[in-house]
């Protein structure tokens, strides 16, 4: 039965060519639309870290003094840390991991001949930061918590920039200079870049594209002056030479926290941390927070404003080709009143009719699905082209290209449904008369 | 031409009525808030700097062997680059407007405030005034005589000590105005810091900030007579005609590395391509709105034209009859035109409730501001307009029927 409903939608269709154009088309573009500004907001509001965001955590403190409010409403915990903090929570080792970073645009001076000197993003962090993240290595290893303290001049350095400066050998062992210092090279990282690069948010840099040049430890690259690239001050003014015990925030802290009782466990701890901060007089409120990773990256914003934006405007075009099939489905459909009283009077049932006409719209919708793929890889390469942060990573994948014929086929038997139905309630009498 | 026929016939007709009504609506409400959010985009990009853009390039360096005094190396630099032919002025400065990076303090009307009043730009640099091409709108510029190097400032305020304050400065209008309402701002003092007062000598018209994200406070600025030490940080701005431009950066860049062969050049740029790089994300937001708005009219005008060919071809034997009982071809024209029209207006009718709905929501999600009046009318006109064009094609069909087909039997 349903290879003979085929071939009727399909003369049906081949009727109206001029009416079936229209509806493919306009099917097609709100489908491109919706598609490719989806798979926008897919892409920058994905989980950077998929088997680790579960365990991954943010705390906040607030050392801002009682009269000097972080925020203008007094209810934001800061989102940086001061350094005595970050250190004092990391030397507790409450958490199954935990690391502190910074980052920082440094000057990497090639070994001698290979070229010129150039800026490139650089990392400054502690131990746990690779094992916690799951950055791959390619060679060597991250350096230890023995590293840390002992300011080693290590440095663990990204397969991007390895290839650029070794050509892609095992560079474990050669020497670096950051920002004129001589750093060993102890790891090599393969390919590493979240998308959305989480542990950077108000950090400095950029939240989308190429993923971090070098990462040194904390310690030792303070010792050499390498400066953060965002500091917030909350006394008279930020000393840069004494960053380490100025008033001021200037580092990100992430720790593991592997189940629900530990991320109980180390709220616990924060609140009693922050009051015994309060107790020493370090402290002048005990307003703490913990936020997972994805929870972190909602309410900061990560994903911009625009991106969503576009996608609700998307999904209201889409409303519009809809309401816009359904009008000329039906304007199709009532023209072939007749057509349908005969059917009804050789004894085709309501059902029968009514599948008729929601196999024609499933067409409809198939043929706009293709159609809309094809708009929806050309809306890309659009955004490919334009000059926003995140333009190069616009790709389909798989999924978003099944879910593409999902909703077209959706939109499509929404839209065949009132004609459908009003197809079906034709009474065959009145129309056979009129022939 | 009688409303009533075309009333009675489109009773008839309801569930295709509401139909394109709805999609009308639909449309319209989506086009004010589009184009609105489309003309914001535009007003943003078109926020005014101050400065003389098309005469301006920016040139950064940064030194491989720290100098030994970096600011004795800013002015060597400085008078290196003024010899430059070609060159009208040159100035160092922390910061451009629309630069990116930023450095900026909190302003206080009083030392003891528990609560900034704003925050505000903070420039550094000597001549920015003539270099940037800024315009001195009461008081005078900063001489050179009133700079201070950077590092006996930072070591004051750390120390607590007030010695050398107040020290003068220029401030934007817009930061005047905002500070003292209908005063006048010249020997007025702000702080900056408990102990850092600053005196104001003179009032600048303009003069936008690095990181101009809100519109309401972007031309909030300070120049503060502080010397920075040659660094990566710090842009050297020098002024030129426009026709000039890359000669003048390509002679500066030769010039610097003559000075310091080991030194790197990380930017240099023409000014222009600060503001291009400044705006882009604005720019792509309002080319997608304009495709959407476009492929939306676009979409609604198909939808208009396939209906209208159904009604008529619905209709062929009623015109016949009209037109032999004497209606002209004009006639049957206006009354699938007055029909359009009179559908359309419902349409927008529903829209401007839809738009307005739409608006509020948009203001709950996002930092938006209230939709003004004025685009309702704008929405109204483009739907008309497509409504018309789309039903221009099938209506003159209909004025094609000849009055023969209403003696023919169907």
């Amino acid at each position: 039965m349903f290879g003979y409903y085929l071939d009727l939608a399909l003369r049906s269709l081949k009727r109206n060519k001029v009416l079936t154009t229209l509806m493919v088309l306009a099917l097609a573009l709100g489908i491109g639309a919706t598609i490719t500004t989806l798979a926008v907001l897919r892409l920058l509001s994905g989980d950077p870290i998929p088997q680790k965001s579960a365990q991954l955590f943010y705390p906040q403190l607030d050392p801002y003094p009682a009269n000097q409010p972080f925020s203008r409403s007094g209810k934001r915990v800061p989102y940086l840390m001061s350094y005595i903090d970050a250190m004092n929570l990391i030397h507790a080792r409450k958490a199954e991991r935990q690391a502190a970073m910074a980052m920082s645009q440094v000057k990497l001076t090639p070994p001698s001949g290979v070229g010129k000197p150039f800026y490139a993003q650089g990392v400054l962090t502690t131990t746990d930061f690779f094992p916690m993240f799951d950055a791959p290595f390619q060679y060597g290893s991250g350096w230890t918590a023995a590293d840390d303290e002992g300011r080693a001049q290590v440095a663990v350095i990204a397969g991007s920039l390895n290839d650029k400066l070794f050509g892609g050998a095992n560079s474990v062992g050669r020497m670096i200079r950051i920002e004129d210092h001589d750093f060993r090279i102890i790891g090599v990282l393969r390919t590493w870049a979240p998308q959305p690069r989480f542990y950077a948010v108000h950090l400095g840099g950029h939240s989308y594209g190429e993923g971090d040049a070098v990462f040194v430890p904390l310690q030792g690259a303070r010792a050499d002056d390498l400066m953060p690239s965002t500091m917030m001050g909350y006394g008279k003014s930020i000393d840069v030479e004494h960053l380490e015990t100025a008033p001021a925030i200037w580092l990100g802290l992430w720790v593991q926290l592997p189940n629900a009782a530990d991320v109980a466990a180390y709220k616990m701890f924060l609140g009693n941390y922050a009051k015994e901060q309060v107790a020493l007089g370090r402290y002048q409120r005990t307003d703490t927070a913990l936020s997972g990773l994805m929870e972190w990256m909602r309410s900061e914003h990560v994903v911009p404003d625009d991106v969503r934006l576009q996608a609700g405007l998307a999904f209201g075009f889409l409303l519009i080709c809809v309401v816009n099939t359904v009008g000329l489905l039906l304007a199709k459909c009532l023209r072939r009143s007749r057509e349908i009283g005969v059917r009804r009077a050789l004894g085709a049932s309501r059902g029968a009719i009514f599948t008729q006409f929601m196999v024609e719209a499933a067409i409809v919708g198939v043929a706009g699905g293709v159609l809309g793929l094809v708009f929806a890889e050309l809306g890309l390469w659009g955004i490919r082209h334009q000059p926003a942060q995140y333009a190069s990573l616009a790709h389909l994948d798989l999924s978003m290209f099944l879910f593409t014929f999902v909703v077209a086929l959706l939109a499509s038997l929404v839209a065949g449904l009132l004609p459908a139905w009003r197809a079906c309630v034709v009474a065959p009498a009145p129309q056979l008369k009129a022939v | 031409m009688e409303l009533r026929p075309i009333l009675a016939t489109l009773r008839r007709h309801k569930v295709i009525l509401w139909l394109l009504m709805l999609e009308i609506a639909l449309s319209c409400a989506i086009i004010c808030n589009g184009v609105f959010l489309i003309v914001q985009r535009l007003q943003h990009m078109d926020m005014p700097s101050g400065i003389a853009e098309r005469e301006l390039v920016q040139i950064q360096q940064a030194p491989i062997e720290p100098p030994a005094d970096r600011f004795a190396r800013a002015q060597e630099d400085l008078a290196t680059l003024r010899q430059i032919p070609g060159v009208q002025a040159v100035a160092m400065s922390n910061q451009v407007p629309f630069g990116g990076a930023s450095s900026n303090g909190n302003v206080m009307l009083s030392p003891t405030q528990p609560h900034p009043t704003l925050n505000a730009a903070e420039y550094f640099g000597e001549n920015l005034v003539q270099t940037m091409g800024l315009q001195l709108v009461a008081g005078r510029p900063l001489r050179p005589d009133e700079y201070v190097n950077a590092d006996v400032v930072i070591k004051a305020l750390a120390d607590g000590n007030d010695k050398g304050f107040p020290m003068p400065m220029l401030v934007s209008q817009a930061l005047a105005t905002r500070l003292w309402p209908q005063q006048n701002p010249l020997g007025k003092l702000l702080w900056l810091a408990p102990t850092a007062s600053f005196r104001v000598v003179g009032v600048v018209a303009t003069l936008a900030r690095a990181n101009a994200y809100n519109i309401a406070t972007a031309q909030y600025s300070m120049i503060i007579p502080v010397h920075m030490g040659a660094d990566k940080d710090q842009s050297y701005l020098l002024r030129t005609r426009p026709a000039d431009r890359q000669q003048v950066i390509a002679a500066a860049v030769a010039a610097l590395k003559h000075a310091d062969p080991t030194r790197v050049i990380t930017h240099m740029r023409a000014y222009d391509e600060i503001r291009s790089d400044y705006f882009k994300d604005d720019r792509a937001m309002a080319g997608i709105l304009v495709s959407v708005i476009v492929a939306l009219l676009l979409v609604t005008g198909l939808g208009i034209v396939g209906l209208a060919s159904f009604w008529v071809s619905q209709r062929r034997k009623q015109i016949g009859i009209r037109r032999a009982l004497g209606a002209t071809r004009t006639d049957i024209l206006h009354y699938f035109q007055t029909e359009n029209f009179l559908i359309v207006t419902l349409g927008i009718v529903i829209g401007m409730v839809l738009a307005y709905g739409l608006s509020l929501w948009l203001m709950l999600h996002y930092e938006l501001p209230h939709l003004p009046g004025i685009y309702f009318p704008v929405g109204a006109l483009a739907l008309w307009a497509i409504g018309q064009l789309a039903v221009l094609g099938p209506a003159l069909r209909a004025a094609a029927v000849p009055p023969v087909v209403a003696t023919r039997s169907v």
